[in-house]
């Protein structure tokens, strides 16, 4: 695959590069940045975009092996590149679980047949998440893991996580927490406070997402373990990591656009669109989160992207499951929720995921895979649900403006996405 | 008339669709007392009682409050539903709705379960308790009980005591006193007082005040309403034993000589005799928990009526 991406703003902080230039891509790799104009390759103007090293969403639920009228890893792949992913982390609660390497083959082999994304799976922590035995680790490593989670099961026995963040060590994965005391949070299905109250649903206090995170900083730092938090939601929680990376801890956090786009105020009408776990928080830790994502306690933002079909979200509030999708909402929301350097934001969504989870880097360098997000900071577009490359419809975000949007995904030099206005 | 198709919570009622329910159910409270208790009022008209929890007196309430009204009343609970075969809520309320049903009224061990419904069906949905959220024809019924004891809403001293967390009869109560201008006091242990309940309010947090302590909730009051311990709901431990409970909770005869000497003592049932309230206070002058009964009827047939009738 060869390419001349011509005239675009070449954004790749790794580098330290940030100017005019063009992007001469050849057999799928980065040959060159600089000036293309003598070249014969065919041309992909950018004139007024922003061109980066490729986005990674690294906390994704593609639902297949087991939930594949929800998602498969080919409609969840076509989402990532409709929002500008050019590669995915898929956690590993499938049907069955990735806690063996013959699962972490099939997901490997199913995305390479099918996604135009890149995905890279998550193993299980735990023999079928069940908080009891190690899984196979190494061997899911050796089949292709960039990192280990339980996710949406916290491993609650602090000795079992304490093995595993020194287990981890060997292969030098991150072990990612889904932080939540679960008997703290039993029952709920919404932020406990004034909102919760109200509405007389069962809250989730933000104690027990901050209890798991106060555990775990104090294990990684016994253990110098390699921790990554998943979807960071309280105030609190955010002073917990920045105070421990004060310290140089080994930790890392990730945040969702909906964490800090929305609050609970928005579960008000019963809307088990915003149901999600840990859920919307209150004002002042969206405030908080922001404030982590501009001063770099955070490390990135990633969309836990988690479909569900939609009979499963047209029940009482109680009962519907937790989770919304997000993959074609994230670049945009944080493109008009935060007012970010465009440096910041390409740390955010490119350099820092890949230095959290165990992948070969890429970027604008010679040689590297020419996965490549192109950004239109001004487009002004509306989100429709309804024409979602996913194959579920549980978002928040339908029919909301947004400014900023990802125009074009390239992976491997190819024009896997594009959306000229 | 009321302008809504639904009655979903006494959070979202103006004070004068408050006062426009407590005078229909004035005018309908004789209809009780006739020899026929039989209006023609909602005659054609088709209520359906669809209750996912068991409910005695709430259930025969609408009941009863439907036929005196002459409407054809259907009661369905869950256990003999096609719930039991899996259906959803949505699909057992679009069925109601095909049936041609102008009323559901729903109660709901989910929060929220009657807002989903109102979303979409034709009929009038009325909530007859959601979960942990809102009852707003008990609080309803309270109000007309208490306007008729005191002649007003306003500037009384109320104590709800008991188990805040999981009653909605504490938030719909609650939503409607502050509404009019009487200060709430809410009474709990505080393993059973909600994170954020002093905001639940809004504009009307001045009237709402929290204590730990039973004396200073009843000390002066007007009101005294018990809530029923949710042993139901408790999936956890909030406090030691029912004996240490009634202790601290329970409402005594000694206890209520610190209200006013004219207090009434109110109780949306059905009691936990010997855990919430004795024996003696709640078959004593001041309980009013029969009357409460009696204007349950009435105050659901001005729902009704004020709903359906137009």
């Amino acid at each position: 695959m060869n390419l001349l991406v011509k005239n675009g703003r070449v954004v790749d902080p790794a580098l330290n590069i940030d100017r005019i230039a063009d992007v001469i891509i050849r057999d799928g790799m980065i040959h060159s940045v600089g000036d293309g104009s003598v070249s014969d390759l065919p041309v992909f103007d950018a004139s007024g975009l922003i061109v980066a090293p490729g986005f990674f969403d690294i906390h994704v639920h593609l639902r297949e092996p087991g939930t594949e009228e929800a998602e498969t890893i080919a409609t969840g792949g076509n989402a990532a590149v409709a929002g500008g992913f050019t590669a995915v982390a898929a956690m590993p609660n499938t049907k069955p679980p990735n806690d063996n390497p013959s699962i972490t083959h099939y997901i490997v082999a199913e995305a390479r047949r099918s996604s135009p994304a890149r995905v890279f799976p998550i193993g299980a922590i735990t023999k079928e998440q069940k908080g009891e035995t190690l899984a196979e680790i190494g061997e899911m490593f050796e089949a292709g893991i960039v990192g280990i989670s339980d996710d949406g099961k916290p491993v609650m026995n602090a000795q079992l996580f304490r093995r595993a963040l020194e287990y981890a060590l060997t292969f030098d994965m991150p072990v990612i927490q889904h932080c939540e005391d679960v008997d703290l949070s039993k029952g709920g299905v919404m932020h406990e406070g004034m909102y919760s109250t109200r509405l007389g649903l069962k809250g989730i206090p933000a104690a027990a997402e901050e209890a798991m995170v106060s555990r775990d900083l104090i294990l990684a730092h016994m253990t110098r373990g390699k921790y990554h938090i998943a979807h960071l939601s309280t105030g609190r929680a955010v002073d917990m990591v920045r105070e421990a990376k004060a310290r140089g801890l080994r930790v890392s956090a990730e945040v969702t656009p909906h964490h800090f786009t929305l609050t609970d105020a928005a579960v008000a009408d019963y809307d088990t669109n915003a149901k999600m776990n840990p859920p919307l928080r209150s004002a002042d830790d969206v405030a908080a989160l922001i404030e982590g994502i501009k001063d770099g306690t955070i490390d990135a933002i990633a969309s836990d992207h988690a479909p569900h079909h939609v009979n499963l979200k047209m029940l009482e509030f109680d009962r519907a499951p937790f989770g919304i999708t997000g993959l074609e909402t994230a670049v945009a929301l944080a493109l008009t929720r935060l007012q970010l350097p465009v440096r910041r934001f390409v740390e955010l969504f490119s350099t820092n995921p890949q230095k959290v989870m165990k992948v070969k880097p890429w970027g604008l360098f010679n040689g590297s895979p020419a996965d490549l997000t192109v950004l239109d900071l001004k487009r002004n577009w509306t989100f429709e649900v309804n024409q979602s490359r996913s194959l579920s419809r549980n978002s928040p975000f339908h029919g909301w403006h947004l400014t900023g949007k990802a125009v074009a995904t390239i992976v491997g030099g190819k024009v896997v996405y594009e959306d000229r206005a | 008339m009321l302008k809504r198709k639904d009655l979903l919570g006494i959070e979202d009622l103006g004070r004068e669709e408050i006062l426009e329910i407590l005078d229909a159910a004035e005018s309908f409270q004789e209809v009780s007392t006739r020899p026929i208790k039989k209006v023609p009022t909602l005659r054609g008209k088709t209520i359906i009682n669809l209750f996912f929890e068991a409910s005695t007196r709430t259930r025969t309430s609408f009941e009863i409050a439907g036929k005196r009204l002459s409407a054809d009343v259907v009661n369905i609970s869950s256990s003999t539903s096609s719930v039991s075969k899996g259906e959803t809520l949505i699909d057992t309320a679009r069925t109601l709705d095909a049936m041609a049903a102008d009323c559901v009224v729903i109660r709901h061990s989910a929060s929220g379960a009657p807002h989903t419904l109102a979303k979409l069906t034709k009929a009038s949905i009325v909530n007859g308790g959601d979960g942990s959220h809102e009852h707003p024809t008990q609080a309803l019924l309270d109000a007309y009980t208490i306007r008729q004891r005191k002649r007003r809403l306003n500037d009384l001293k109320v104590a709800i005591i008991g188990d805040i967390a999981h009653s909605r009869v504490a938030r719909s109560n609650t939503h409607l006193l502050t509404k009019f201008g009487s200060h709430v006091w809410l009474c709990a242990a505080p393993t059973l007082m909600p994170l954020g309940i002093e905001r639940i309010v809004c504009e009307n947090n001045e009237f709402l005040h929290l204590t730990n302590s039973m004396d200073e909730a009843v000390e002066h009051a007007d009101v005294v309403m018990m809530l029923r311990i949710q042993f139901e709901r408790m999936t956890e431990s909030f406090f030691p034993s029912v004996r240490e409970y009634f202790r601290y909770y329970g409402l005594t005869s000694a206890r209520a000589r610190w209200a006013k000497p004219d207090v009434i003592i109110m109780h949306p049932g059905p009691m936990n005799r010997g855990v919430e309230i004795a024996t003696d206070v709640a078959d004593g002058p001041f309980s009013v928990i029969l009357d409460q009964v009696s204007a349950g009827v009435a105050v659901r047939m001005a729902i009704l009526y004020l709903l359906l009738g137009g």
